[in-house]
Parts: C-alpha cells; sequence; structure tokens
C-alpha cells in the first residue's frame, strides 16, 4: 500500500484526529510518520496489526528518544504480508515521571526493547509483564540516554 | 503428621540455577537465571548488561566517521557489515553514489564476512553438543578468510574497511585470485562438513525437534536472519531491501519449515553455498574505478530521520539516526538482530532439558556485544 493509501485509510479509523493528536508526515523521513497521542497509541496500535489491509505484523525497531522538551518512542512498523512500511511517534511532556502503554500485547518483541527504554530514558510502561532495568543494575542513578544526564567519571566529553 | 513431613520431603520444587556469566556455552558473558524443576526448564531469565559500552550515547558525541569504527565492536563477527550499515546511511542522507566498484567489493567483503561468521558458529555449535572436531576445522577454513582481510585492509577481526564515500584503500592485486582460490577449496569442504555433523545420528537425535519456534512466533518476537528463516519466515533484507550489489546477484533465500534447532542449522549450511554463489557471480565483474568518493573532512547530515537496514550474519541491523544537521547525531539506535533474537529465548526453551538449552542457544548464535552495544 503506498503511503498515501496508508494515510487515508488510517484516517478513517479516527473521526476526531485533532483529539486523537493524529498527524501525518513524510518531510526529512523515508517513511510515513504518524504522530499519535498517548491515550490513543494502542488502540491505533492494535488496529495496525489486526487490519488486513494494513498488517503490520513485524515491529522492526523500538527506540526511546529525548526530544529535549518531550520523551517518547518510535515505532518502525513493517508487514511481512504487503511489505510496506510505517513510522509511529509517541510523546509525553512529562519528564519526572513519564508513563506510556505497552504494546507487549500486540507484539512481543516489545518486552526486551521497552525495559531498553526504561533502562535508558526512564520511560514506564504500563501493563508491561517486567518492568526492570535490563543492562544496568537496579540501584542505579539516573537515566543514561536522556540529553540532561550527567556522570563526571564514566562519560568524556569533548 | 507424619505422613505429610514424607511427602513434603519428596515434593517436587522449583529452584533457580545461574548459567553464566562465564559459561562456555553463552560465547560470552551472558547470565542466564534458570529456574528449574528437576531437569526440565520453567524460566530462563537473561541477565544482561556486563560488557555494556553504551556505544549510542557514545555516538552522539563522536563524527560520522568515528562511529564507523564503534560498530565493529557491536557483533564483531560481522564487523564488515556493520560498518557497511553505517556508512550507507551515511551516503544516503547526503545522497551521496558509490562508484561501482565500491558496490561490488562491499558484496563481496559482506558476503565473505558471512561465511567467515558462519564457519565459527559452525565450529562452536559442534563444540557446544559434544563434537570437538568442529571447532577446528571451522578454524582452519575461517583462518583462509582472516588472510585474506589481512591481505586487503590489515586487519583480521575488526576490519574498518568502509569508510562513508566508499572504501578506505582500494583492494589487494591479489584479491581476486585468492578468493576464488577460497572459493574452490570452501566448496569441497561444506561436503566434509556435511559427512561430519549434519548427518551424524546423535547430533540430528540433539538437535531435531528442540526449541521449537512457529512463524507467528518469530514475527512477533522480531526474529531476523536464519532464526527466523528457520521458521519459514522469509526476511532476508538481501531480497526485500536490497542494498550496494545485492540487486544484480541472483541467489535463494535459504528457507526451513520446521523451525526447531535443526532447522536452524540447516539454514546456515544452505547459506554457505548462497554466500559462495553470490562471491561467483560478482569476482569476476568487479568494475573499473574509483574506490571512494571524497567526503567533506566534517561530515554533516541534513536535519532528517535516516533508517538503513542490512542482513548481517546473525539477521537484520538496523541504524537509526536522527540528525539535527550538525556533525553528531542527535540521537543513534542500533537494532540489533541479537537482541531480538535473544528476546525468544524463554518462549523456546521452557519445557525442555538445560542439555537442549545449550543446543538451542547455539543456534541462535549469540554474539554478547551485539546484544549489549
Amino acid at each position: 500500500m503506498t503511503n498515501e493509501a496508508l494515510q487515508n485509510n488510517i484516517t478513517k479509523w479516527f473521526p476526531d484526529a485533532e483529539a486523537a493528536g493524529l498527524t501525518f508526515s513524510e518531510e526529512e523521513s523515508q517513511f510515513l510518520n504518524i504522530d499519535i497521542s498517548p491515550n490513543n497509541l494502542i488502540e491505533l496500535m492494535s488496529k495496525l496489526k489486526s487490519n488486513e489491509d494494513t498488517s503490520f505484523d513485524y515491529l522492526f525497531c523500538l527506540s526511546g528518544v529525548d526530544w529535549g522538551e518531550e520523551l517518547g518512542v518510535v515505532y518502525h512498523l513493517e508487514s511481512t504480508l504487503h511489505r510496506h512500511q510505517l513510522v509511529v511517534k509517541v510523546r509525553t511532556p512529562d519528564r519526572e515521571n513519564p508513563t506510556l502503554d505497552t504494546v507487549y500485547s500486540i507484539w512481543k518483541t516489545a518486552e526486551f526493547h521497552e525495559r531498553e527504554v526504561f533502562d535508558f530514558f526512564g520511560i514506564t510502561f504500563t501493563g508491561h509483564p517486567n518492568m526492570k532495568r535490563l543492562f544496568l543494575t537496579d540501584e542505579w542513578q539516573g537515566y543514561p540516554l536522556r540529553k540532561d544526564y550527567e556522570d563526571e567519571i564514566n562519560m568524556i566529553l569533548k | 503428621m507424619e505422613t505429610t513431613t514424607v511427602q513434603s520431603n519428596f515434593k517436587s520444587e522449583e529452584y533457580f540455577i545461574n548459567m553464566g556469566p562465564q559459561h562456555p556455552a553463552t560465547h560470552g558473558v551472558l547470565r542466564l537465571v534458570l529456574t528449574i524443576d528437576g531437569e526440565i526448564i520453567k524460566k530462563v531469565d537473561p541477565d544482561l548488561g556486563y560488557i555494556h559500552r553504551s556505544i549510542e550515547k557514545m555516538c552522539e558525541r563522536d563524527s560520522y566517521q568515528q562511529i564507523v569504527h564503534l560498530t565493529d565492536r557491536m557483533d564483531y563477527l560481522s564487523s564488515n557489515i556493520n560498518n557497511e550499515a553505517v556508512c550507507l546511511a551515511v551516503e544516503n542522507a547526503l545522497q551521496l553514489e558509490v562508484p561501482d566498484r565500491v558496490k561490488v567489493i562491499r558484496t563481496i567483503i559482506g558476503e565473505l564476512t558471512r561465511i567467515s561468521s558462519h564457519c565459527l558458529w559452525w565450529g562452536v555449535m559442534g563444540m557446544d553438543v559434544g563434537a570437538l572436531t568442529t571447532y577446528f576445522y571451522g578454524f582452519r577454513d575461517r583462518e583462509l578468510i582472516n588472510d585474506i582481510m589481512e591481505e586487503t585492509c590489515g586487519a583480521r577481526l575488526t576490519m574498518n574497511y568502509n569508510v562513508p564515500g566508499g572504501l578506505m584503500f582500494d583492494i589487494h592485486p591479489n584479491f581476486v585470485s585468492r578468493v576464488k582460490k577460497f572459493v574452490a577449496h570452501f566448496k569441497t569442504k561444506i561436503p566434509e562438513y556435511d559427512r561430519l555433523l549434519t548427518n551424524n545420528v546423535i547430533f540430528q537425535k540433539r538437535t531435531k525437534g528442540v526449541g521449537v519456534l512457529s512463524k507467528e512466533d518469530a514475527i512477533s518476537f522480531g526474529a531476523s536472519g536464519p532464526v527466523g528463516r528457520a521458521s519459514g519466515y522469509s526476511c532476508d533484507v538481501r531480497k526485500y531491501h536490497p542494498y550496494s550489489a545485492l540487486d544484480r546477484v541472483t541467489f535463494n533465500e535459504a528457507l526451513q519449515t520446521e523451525g526447531d534447532t535443526f532447522a536452524r542449522y540447516k539454514v546456515r549450511i544452505q547459506e554457505f553455498w548462497e554466500s559462495l554463489s553470490i562471491i561467483e557471480q560478482l569476482i569476476d565483474n568487479i568494475p573499473e574505478g574509483e574506490h571512494r568518493v571524497p567526503t567533506n573532512a566534517v561530515i554533516k547530515l541534513p536535519k532528517g530521520e535516516y533508517y538503513q537496514k542490512v542482513e548481517t550474519a546473525r539477521g537484520e541491523l538496523g541504524v537509526y539516526i536522527i540528525s539535527t544537521g550538525t556533525k553528531n547525531p542527535y540521537r543513534l539506535k542500533f537494532r540489533s538482530p541479537g537482541f531480538s533474537n535473544l528476546s525468544l529465548l524463554n518462549h523456546i526453551a521452557v519445557g525442555g532439558k538445560i542439555g537442549d538449552l545449550v543446543a538451542t542457544m547455539a543456534t541462535l548464535d549469540l554474539v554478547i556485544p551485539d546484544i549489549d552495544r
């Protein structure tokens, strides 16, 4: 399916696009990018996977990103049936206690990837079966991949 | 009262043991916390981070040329392919067209790397299930590729041969003849591998029906490379998103449907043949030309997001770059194949025995620095 057809399809699922924070963009990226509000994330993701026309069954990359003001997660999706690709982004302005819903029930690969994001960005995923640090020790203070993280001993800055 | 005491003495009990971080079967510093009931595995909980260096954080302070060097240290057995992934991402972002010669050489070197990695895997796979001879045979043939690499770029493991814009040096004058000699040699060795291990009855009994992964689960867990293809999941990046010179060669995707340990083994043996075929198609037709196009000394990627995926010996490696237009990436994420492949270990090992876990681990072909990054 082309990006345009994908966009038309997905727009139909959300009659009130503004309330769902749904925006599309193809600028500065090779994929179609979708922004969605955290409240509508699971609804969108479930439909992306279960809908026969989209059928995004392969979550090939899940990355945490610190955009400065906001923290968030970028999901790279591909359909093994139609071979089209899509990027979904979700952002939260809460840096103190960021929380998003888990997509573990949709793609099992999210279990490890979300733990990695929790470890390095401190985003808690509600509904995750095992939400604890993956690489770092439990006593570790702070979240190293955040832009405001400081560690005078372990980080060499130029 | 008496009877309850006796019964509780014989109650089966779950307890946990540590496998690793120095266990030989984990091939590196990976610790598996096994919950077991007798010999039956109830749960596998990987404990990671023993060699985590936070390469992604380092990338945020390094230039793009420097980042290429860090990627060697992830999956060190696919170092050339990792280098290529970052170079392709940077070249695509700069819209830089590399010469045909570079594309062909990159593909040949990539396939040699794959054979070399699979040779090592084949050796240790046999060793893990008790066939020690394979280790020496695998390393004997891998050595020939290492020699070619050493002559080409001076290094045997962490090559750093790719740079954004092409290759660091041109190939050595001996390269073509040595590769041809290797291909002819290795073609006589794969049947030997089959006679020694593939057709061995004990080996087959250790691996058939063990660690079965269904196609649906393979996709859901994000399996890629030989692990996915052994479950009948067609996921070869070289087929679906061809890069470098892979769009001008014909090869079959190695596919099996059983999804067990033996199927994963067979996929890799089949990949030996496919890689040899790709090399044979290209080695006589390396185009003349430059081995590198000049780039700025300071590479600044235009503002935007770039994603490049390649097929390493272990599966799909993704490089996701977010650039704000400066000389460093704002965020760089490596989607490593081993990380996703490890996440399905618990799923396929539960219900089996500890000995089966060792065989299963061997065919997942984990490289721990690739997982820990």
